[in-house]
């Protein structure tokens, strides 16, 4: 069996974090073997998650965003992405597809498409005090692995 | 941004390329844009054949210049998506608001 493996990040709310964010999360969860599809949906996934954070988080500044991975048993990716920014005031009406304060810059998908592209996702939010994102990915186990 | 685009029959192709994500989106917007603005094309296709990466915000810059080829009564056409771009498209069913296509016909 394996030991539990995890990584921590930390870094401003900079929109150039973004691409550095879900490069370094896919890195980690190479270690589990996953297909260009499941990649490709970790990377999107976490690439919608840090993204809030710099939008709605810390609109007017930089914040610090939180960032911690972890290998579960039975292949799962777990993913942590947090800020201690202003919170979210109406979580339902947050994960709504299509709804959306950020704009015009903004399609109002970001939830919608991180709840569907992973296996699980919880969102917990205090106005002012912070949002955290959880959410975990299944990597399928293909043939050829003990 | 440079993006390359091509001009013919006020047809306008514009190959995006490379990551889209919040982060670049806006510049993209503005790039497109301008482009539109300065051949008013009656056809617009978006070409996202060197897109490596495409997360919501792609979804915005397509919505974006779907409303600037409205406001031109032209059409807006994507083509030559790979699977992750798509996936994310898909997610917001974009295919109900305009015509995903491989190749384009003169």
């Amino acid at each position: 069996m394996r030991g539990e493996n995890y990584m921590n990040l930390e870094f401003p709310s900079k929109s150039a974090n973004e691409a550095f964010a879900r490069a370094a999360v896919a890195c980690f969860a190479a270690q589990l073997d996953p297909t260009l599809d499941e990649l490709g949906d970790i990377k999107t996934a976490v690439s919608e998650a840090v993204t809030n954070c710099i939008v709605h988080a810390y609109p007017d500044t930089i914040g610090q965003i939180i960032l911690k991975a972890r290998i579960l048993d039975g292949n799962v990716l777990d993913i942590v992405v947090k800020d201690r920014g202003r919170g979210i005031e109406d979580v339902e009406q947050a994960r709504k597809p299509m709804f959306t304060t950020g704009g015009e810059e903004r399609s109002g998908m970001g939830i919608t498409i991180m709840e569907s592209f992973m296996t699980e996702f919880r969102l917990s939010s205090v106005p002012g005090k912070g949002t955290t994102v959880h959410m975990k990915r299944k990597i399928i186990r293909r043939g050829g692995k003990k | 941004m440079k993006l390359t685009s091509y001009v013919q029959d006020r047809q306008l192709t514009i190959a995006l390329t490379g990551e889209i994500d919040h982060h670049s989106a806006r510049e993209i917007m503005q790039t497109v844009s301008e482009k539109i603005d300065l051949y008013m094309p009656l056809r617009c296709i978006l070409d996202f054949r060197d897109v490596r990466f495409m997360d919501s915000s792609g979804i915005a810059v397509v919505l974006h210049t779907l409303r600037r080829m409205n406001t031109l009564q032209g059409k807006l056409f994507l083509q030559n998506i790979p699977a992750q771009p798509y996936k994310v498209l898909r997610a917001a069913g974009i295919e109900k608001v305009t015509e995903i296509r491989e190749e384009c016909t003169k």
